[in-house]
């Protein structure tokens, strides 16, 4: 099926795209049809900058534990990155 | 039949004469032909499309893909448009409308037509040749497996389409329904709500359902593909032609 269902949030990224680094400012996140993961569904994370053309995309396509393991292991990166660096790369 | 054919990336006028891409396959070893306007998935105007719409050309049919992200993402490649397009809300039924009129307007213009149209569309598309259906004058509708055609898309996203059944009253021609058992949306009972619809607004439809097959039973490069499934639904689409636009 095409479930539809997306999530779409505002992000400060960089992210590798076929024509090198670029600036990122949206993400989606969706579990729907990839197109390249052997699988009928998988959990689909783009990276985007609308204003840069549909070419400025990093594009993930994770199986659902794969997505899980992922998604826990950035919280816990997060969560004991050493004190005080979180401010300075949020700045 | 040689199944000789030629097949283009041209240039057609759509919603509002938009010119937007659209890939043509027409049959060359025959003096005239029916046609068919092939709506893409929601994963894009991608190869396995174009080669749908060979295998239609090569057994006597032409058939025309509209880009139907060409304006969101003119020129990009097909998984960079679908993500640039859902991220931007999806095609809006209007705009589809517009751009498979279109379509059936250079299929119908093109030297050895015989005047006569179908549509096809897959998983959303599915959804989408069954709207075309009932909003435009066609010979023949065929919806493989399209979701969302009784009920509404979940609310909480992006995309703002809504369920369908309630406009199949305007249908305009017999309807080929191809579908999996094992697919949930839509499910086979959403299916047995769309036949209830259709009988009830006398319209002349045959569905298939086939064990052993989910969603995009048709799709030969993943692995959703089921055989015998696609097999089958390639017999039923190719006799309901020959029954509608041939």
């Amino acid at each position: 099926m095409c479930t539809y269902q997306t999530e779409m949030l505002k992000v400060s990224a960089s992210a590798k795209t076929a024509n090198g680094w670029m600036r990122m400012t949206d993400a989606t996140v969706y579990f729907d049809h990839p197109v390249h993961y052997p699988a009928g569904h998988a959990l689909m994370v783009d990276l985007l900058n609308p204003s840069e053309g549909p070419s400025a995309r990093a594009a993930l396509e994770l199986s659902p534990e794969s997505a899980r393991a992922l998604a826990e292991a950035i919280l816990h990166t997060l969560d004991t990155a050493p004190r005080g660096l979180l401010d300075e790369l949020a700045s | 039949m040689t199944h000789n054919l030629t097949a283009d990336t041209i240039t057609m006028k759509g919603q509002n004469d938009d010119e937007i891409e659209a890939y043509l396959a027409v049959p060359t070893d025959v003096e005239h032909f029916g046609s068919i306007v092939v709506i893409h998935h929601m994963p894009g105007y991608d190869e396995s499309t174009k080669e749908i719409a060979r295998k239609f050309a090569a057994n006597g049919y032409a058939a025309l893909v509209p880009n139907l992200y060409w304006r969101q993402a003119p020129g990009a490649s097909p998984d960079d448009a679908a993500a640039t397009t859902r991220a931007g809300g999806g095609v809006p039924d209007e705009q589809l409308v517009g751009d498979v009129a279109g379509a059936i307007a250079h299929l119908k213009s093109l030297p050895g037509s015989n005047g006569k149209v179908a549509s096809i569309g897959y998983c959303s598309g599915g959804r989408q040749s069954l709207l075309a259906g009932c909003r435009l004058k066609l010979d023949g509708v065929i919806d493989c497996y399209g979701a969302f055609v009784v009920v509404d898309p979940p609310s909480d996203n992006p995309i703002k389409w809504k369920a369908i059944v309630g406009e199949v009253g305007n249908l305009s021609a017999p309807l080929l329904g191809l579908f999996g058992a094992d697919d949930q949306f839509p499910s086979p009972e959403q299916t047995e709500i769309l036949a209830d619809a259709l009988v009830k607004a006398g319209k002349e439809f045959t569905f298939r359902t086939f064990e052993g097959a989910g969603h995009a039973f048709f799709w030969n490069d993943r692995p959703s593909y089921r055989v015998d499934a696609a097999n089958e639904g390639w017999k039923e689409i190719f006799s309901f032609l020959e029954r509608t636009v041939a």
